[in-house]
């Protein structure tokens, strides 16, 4: 495994956000974080990524624990996140976006423009995404497009994890499949991929792992082999509460 | 994803809309719309005596509205920035002729004053994440009691003057507050810093590391610490480029007069905030440019001096500010529409 949790947990004053979840990812492999809103979710990945500090449990990277000082820390160890409503600023150009935190330098600081507008188109296409021009500002571009540039960015600058939170959620079917399609070609080029999401339907088909949290706990790990689509969407809403609100919302003529 | 031959459509319209989306093109016709109208009317105005007059407004303003411009860009604004010209001014007349201090030395004790202030700026907006609206109106109004305390504890009134016979002026005053001929027409060395100023600030917006994360800071804070941009960092340089440029632009002053008003700069921050915005800052935020703003102080200077020449009563001066004001922010909106329009 790359990167591994053990029983981890996280508190905010008296709120347990997060409590002995384990999970991790492989080389090449996605491993999919499912959960309806208020699940732990978010406090999961932020840890991953390096925004808060677990407080219990055991943080290994490479089978070694680690304690991240920041996001910039686990970008260096090959940990790369896209949010999902803030992986670009819309109002700067595709390719300032693209090295943002990361730009490429000629003698005396100077930012080295022409190569960074050369490799972001060049990139961007190797990965098959078809941008017009990478002087428009990113806010022009499609939902779809921004996160695909954003795995694109992270996929470039030697990401080993990449995860990604709810790239799907607000897009349309079309552009999910886009999307989904983009974190295969990271799979397939050899990251560990985290991939969140509240959507069984996305993460069922690109998923090699499935984790799945309620309430800030773990409902389980489960391999592809061990759970089937109808079995993970069960698990994920709760099964019993479905049931329940299938029978509140029956007709009763 | 569109068809080819949608595409070469879309490039065409891309094509035009990329330069009216310019920030500075604003600027750029309303000048140029400024100019025509004066120098229409006044032949004195577009002299080369009467170029060098409003040039000189022009360049102190537009030190501050390009140091400013950064700041806006970075997503923050700095009230302070206007009573702190006068703070060092003060500092520099009071050290130079109350304690003895060479023209030079309190010049360089008035730059640890204001750096040290725009770092104490830049410290509580990173930290308490306080709106720096309201940080830097509290130190607008601390330095406004400060400047003027302070001078009549020490002087008995409300200026300090004599600089002129401080060791080190007639050196100091050379390469601040001095004067350039030009083709028999005396131009205000403030100029060439201005010039300065505008293309530095200028190159670390385009050209530099900096610049990218200036405009990541103010486009989207969060979203730039998440790639790892030191955005504290990052906003806490940039208050100190502002108290900088008010350093710079208070001791031109005080070298020029050598005296000080206790209540000088007060009410200058907008007019900074004002010739940024006229050069396509955004007031949100990630957006804009040193050139713009530099235009944006020309225009004042053209319309102060304007009116002056011909013999209109000051007070339509504040009318064209709003004017002005009103028109480039409805002009802004319309970039940011554009530029933040998702396409489907």
């Amino acid at each position: 495994m790359i990167l591994r949790t053990q029983a981890i947990g996280k508190s905010f004053g008296s709120v347990l956000a997060l409590r002995e979840v384990s999970m991790g990812v492989e080389e090449g492999q996605v491993t999919c974080v499912l959960g309806d809103n208020g699940a732990g979710k978010s406090t999961l990945i932020k840890i991953l990524s390096g925004v808060h500090r677990h407080d219990t449990g055991a943080y290994l990277l490479d089978e070694r624990e680690v304690r991240l000082a920041g996001p910039r820390e686990a970008l260096d160890r090959g940990i790369a996140t896209v949010y999902q409503d803030l992986a670009m600023i819309p109002l700067m150009s595709v390719w300032r976006n693209f090295f943002l935190g990361s730009e490429p330098r000629k003698s005396f600081g100077r930012f080295d423009v022409a190569t960074a507008k050369r490799v972001a188109r060049e990139e961007l296409k190797a990965m098959g995404i078809d941008i017009r021009d990478v002087d428009q500002p990113v806010g022009t571009l499609s939902g779809g497009e921004r996160q695909s540039v954003a795995i694109a960015r992270a996929v470039y600058f030697g990401a080993r994890v990449l995860i990604l939170d709810e790239p799907t959620s607000a897009l349309g079917v079309k552009q999910a499949g886009v999307v989904l399609r983009y974190i295969a070609a990271a799979r397939d080029r050899g990251l560990g991929v985290v991939f969140i999401t509240h959507n069984p339907h996305h993460a069922y088909p690109v998923g090699d792992r499935f984790l799945v949290l309620n309430r800030g706990t773990s409902l389980g790990e489960y391999g592809k082999a061990d759970v089937t689509r109808e079995e993970l969407t069960a698990l994920m809403a709760g099964g019993a509460e479905l049931d329940q609100l299938a029978h509140e919302l029956r007709r009763d003529a | 994803m569109t068809s080819a031959t949608a595409d070469e459509r879309l490039n065409d319209v891309g094509l035009v809309r990329r330069l009216l989306i310019r920030p500075e093109l604003g600027a750029v016709v309303g000048a140029i719309v400024v100019f025509a109208f004066f120098a229409g009317q006044s032949p004195v105005f577009r002299s080369a005596d009467g170029i060098a007059n409003w040039l000189d407004p022009a360049a102190t303003l537009g030190i501050m509205a390009v140091a400013v411009a950064l700041l806006m860009i970075g997503g923050e604004f700095d009230l302070s920035a206007g009573v702190l010209t006068g703070t060092s001014g003060l500092v520099l007349v009071t050290l130079a002729t109350r304690y003895g201090f060479n023209v030079w030395l309190a010049m360089a004790a008035g730059l640890v004053v204001a750096l040290a202030i725009g770092l104490l700026n830049g410290l509580m907006v990173t930290r308490t994440r306080l709106p720096s609206f309201i940080v830097t109106l509290g130190t607008f109004l601390m330095l406004q009691g400060l400047n003027l305390g302070v001078t009549k504890a020490l002087t008995g009134t409300v200026q300090v003057s004599g600089l002129a016979r401080a060791p080190g002026y007639e050196g100091a005053r050379a390469v601040f507050g001095g004067t350039i001929m030009v083709g028999g027409t005396g131009f205000r060395v403030a100029i060439l810093w201005w010039l300065l100023v505008t293309a530095v600030a200028t190159w670390v917006l385009m050209r530099s590391r900096a610049g990218n994360w200036i405009f990541a800071v103010g486009g989207n804070d969060v979203a730039a610490r998440a790639v790892g941009v030191p955005a504290g960092r990052t906003k806490i340089a940039l208050f100190m480029t502002t108290a900088f440029a008010a350093w710079l632009v208070g001791s031109i002053a005080a070298l020029r007069y050598t005296s000080v008003q206790a209540n000088i700069g007060i009410g200058q921050e907008f007019i900074y905030i004002i010739a940024a915005v006229i050069g396509g800052c955004l007031l949100t935020g990630g957006y804009g440019s040193a050139i713009g703003a530099s235009i944006g102080a020309v225009i004042f200077g053209m319309a102060d001096k304007g009116i002056v020449f011909l013999n209109w009563n000051a007070d339509w001066f504040k009318f064209f500010l709003g004017a002005m004001l009103v028109l480039a922010t409805l002009a802004n909106r319309l970039v940011r529409r554009y530029a933040e329009e998702v396409k489907h």
